[in-house]
């Protein structure tokens, strides 16, 4: 396992060090002077050339590269060109409210396509599986920038059960969450269906029902746990999926994350700010991805050994 | 069946986008202020926006930029993909290992995060869309031709071609790109749809096609400062981006069971 670990820690750093090359040259695809597309066209000269020096694109590209690595090192992502702070902590302010989103969502999509896909199972072939997977098929197909709306027409604008946006309590965390939550709950609902269906077919299931265990113990006391391995796979790789649905979901409720703040700086061409947030999300993505494929390993032997 | 429903869905959709400006009751453009945002009615079937301008035309003249989005973004990311990865799987050695390191960096990027990066700093536009799209496209095409032609290569008829000494070129372009075909249709048929959702998605963010053009995610955008008083500018373009996507998936699902089905 140690093998295992430190050969995949060893894979990850020339991805990060190509996720952070990348996300540096950002600023220098910028069409024209970065400094003056953030100051505006009225700007002054003087401020330009400021802001210029204050960015560190008056120096020549190599020692900016070295800069941004260094900075990185230490933690520093640059300091905000909007609100003069330092890119670090307004991401790390935003970021429990993006956590507790996520956090939600996954509960949310976990809550519904375990039961969705142990029906699904059980009731293979019948109108009730059916009817089961068609509501998965529904949270698939729809995008979340359509759904939120929806939701918050049917459930914040018609019946006021809960707020249409903001903060502050668990109510407001209702609509943000299913929104966010249901694609992955789809693809966990069909999932655990699909791995189900595979371990009631298994000899030990079927030893079980032959002792006389009722269909609903064979399920939850022994099948259903097994099929869950894959299904917890699937969860760590779907979290690409969960932050990046964030950035919309955050967008359309106004929820204070990492998302939001990201897409308010593209609109104030804060470009600091822009790629500090692209850089933490990129780099939790991959370590997350990092941390499923350790967990990975570590339920099932035969990966280590690939 | 769910192909056929799916072509069906693609069909008319492609019709709506060719023939909107004959289809349509009304000009897209042309406002009536005083009924804005009304609901549906026998006039405005799919009612007006918040600027008064009917939601069906626009929802047809809408069409035709998703359609173009998808079709521009899947033609060059299979092209360029597919001859990188054809390349990259072929030659093998330190060329698959650098265009290997370069595919991961790129993947390391959830979803649309690289897109929307690019697009915040090149600027909003239709051109811009479809560039940043096929940045983060072309990769899942490359991996899929590279997976394949590792096996194709090793296959008789390739090995007695390079055997008879047709050159590297040849060998891709008449013997090996065309078996890794029916992969790329598949993926290509689900690529449209997620390009779909993309270009609707950036639209939304505000980072996509720029008003007046009407792009489905810039209706949807628009629609979310009237959730109180005209839902139907929510309701019917995220109808719209939702049946496409199904029906590209349909016929993708589709064509992979039958090439599946074909293997066995």
């Amino acid at each position: 396992m140690l093998r295992f670990t430190i050969r995949r820690l060893l894979l990850t750093v020339p991805v990060l060090f190509g996720v952070a090359t990348l996300v540096f040259s950002l600023l220098h695809l910028v069409p024209g002077d970065p400094a003056l597309a953030m100051l505006g066209e009225s700007a002054s000269a003087s401020d330009v050339g400021e802001l210029r020096e204050r960015l560190g694109l008056d120096r020549p590209l190599p020692a900016q590269y070295a800069a941004f690595v260094a900075g990185l090192a230490r933690g520093d992502l640059g300091t905000s060109f909007r609100y003069g702070t330092p890119v670090a902590r307004e991401i790390g302010q935003r970021l429990p409210r993006t956590l507790e989103l996520a956090a939600a969502a996954i509960l949310v999509a976990v809550c519904l396509a375990i039961p969705l896909g142990v029906i699904g199972a059980l009731y293979r072939g019948t109108a009730i599986d059916q009817a089961a997977m068609t509501v998965s098929l529904l949270g698939i197909s729809m995008p979340n920038f359509w759904l939120g709306p929806l939701l918050a027409i049917v459930f914040a604008v018609s019946l006021g059960w809960v707020p249409v946006s903001g903060t502050g309590t668990w109510r407001h965390l209702v609509l943000p969450s299913v929104t966010l939550g249901a694609a992955l709950a789809a693809v966990l609902a069909r999932m655990t269906r699909a791995s189900l269906i595979e371990e009631l077919r298994e000899l030990y299931v079927l030893a079980a029902r032959a002792r006389g265990i009722s269909n609903a113990r064979a399920v939850i006391a022994h099948a259903l746990r097994n099929s869950l391995i894959p299904v917890v796979t699937i969860l760590g790789l779907q979290c690409g999926a969960v932050l990046t649905g964030t950035i919309i979901t955050e967008t359309i409720f106004a929820w204070p994350g990492v998302g939001r703040l990201m897409i308010q700086a593209i609109n104030f061409r804060d470009y600091p700010l822009v790629q500090g947030c692209i850089l933490f999300i990129a780099v939790t993505y991959v370590m997350v991805n990092l941390l499923v494929d350790l967990a990975y390993g570590w339920l099932d032997p035969r990966i280590r050994y690939e | 069946m769910t192909r056929r429903v799916g072509l069906a869905i693609i069909g008319l959709t492609a019709l709506g986008a060719v023939a909107g400006p004959w289809l349509a009751p009304h000009d897209p453009n042309v406002q009536w202020l005083a009924q804005r945002l009304a609901g549906p009615s026998w006039t405005h079937p799919l009612g007006l926006d918040e600027l008064g301008r009917d939601v069906l035309a626009r929802l047809l003249m809408g069409a035709r930029i998703s359609l173009f989005v998808g079709l521009a973004v899947v033609t060059v990311s299979a092209a360029v993909g597919m001859a990188i990865g054809a390349t990259a799987g072929y030659a093998g050695g330190r060329v698959d290992n650098i265009v290997g390191r370069v595919m991961d960096v790129l993947m390391a990027f959830p979803g649309i995060l690289l897109a929307i990066a690019l697009v915040a700093v090149l600027g909003p536009s239709l051109t811009n869309v479809v560039l940043a799209l096929t940045v983060i496209g072309w990769v899942g095409y490359a991996r899929l031709v590279r997976g394949q032609v590792l096996k194709i290569r090793e296959l008789e008829y390739v090995q007695a071609a390079r055997a008879l000494g047709a050159p590297v070129w040849r060998v891709l372009w008449r013997h090996v790109i065309p078996a890794t075909l029916p992969a790329v249709t598949v993926q290509a048929t689900i690529g449209m749809a997620g390009s779909i959702i993309a270009e609707a998605s950036l639209s939304f963010l505000g980072l996509g096609v720029q008003p007046p053009s009407p792009s489905w995610g810039t209706m949807l955008d628009a629609g979310r400062a009237h959730l109180y008083d005209a839902p139907h500018l929510t309701v019917f373009p995220g109808i719209a981006i939702a049946l496409l996507v199904l029906g590209f998936n349909f016929v993708g699902d589709g064509l992979r069971d039958q090439i599946d089905e074909r293997a066995t």
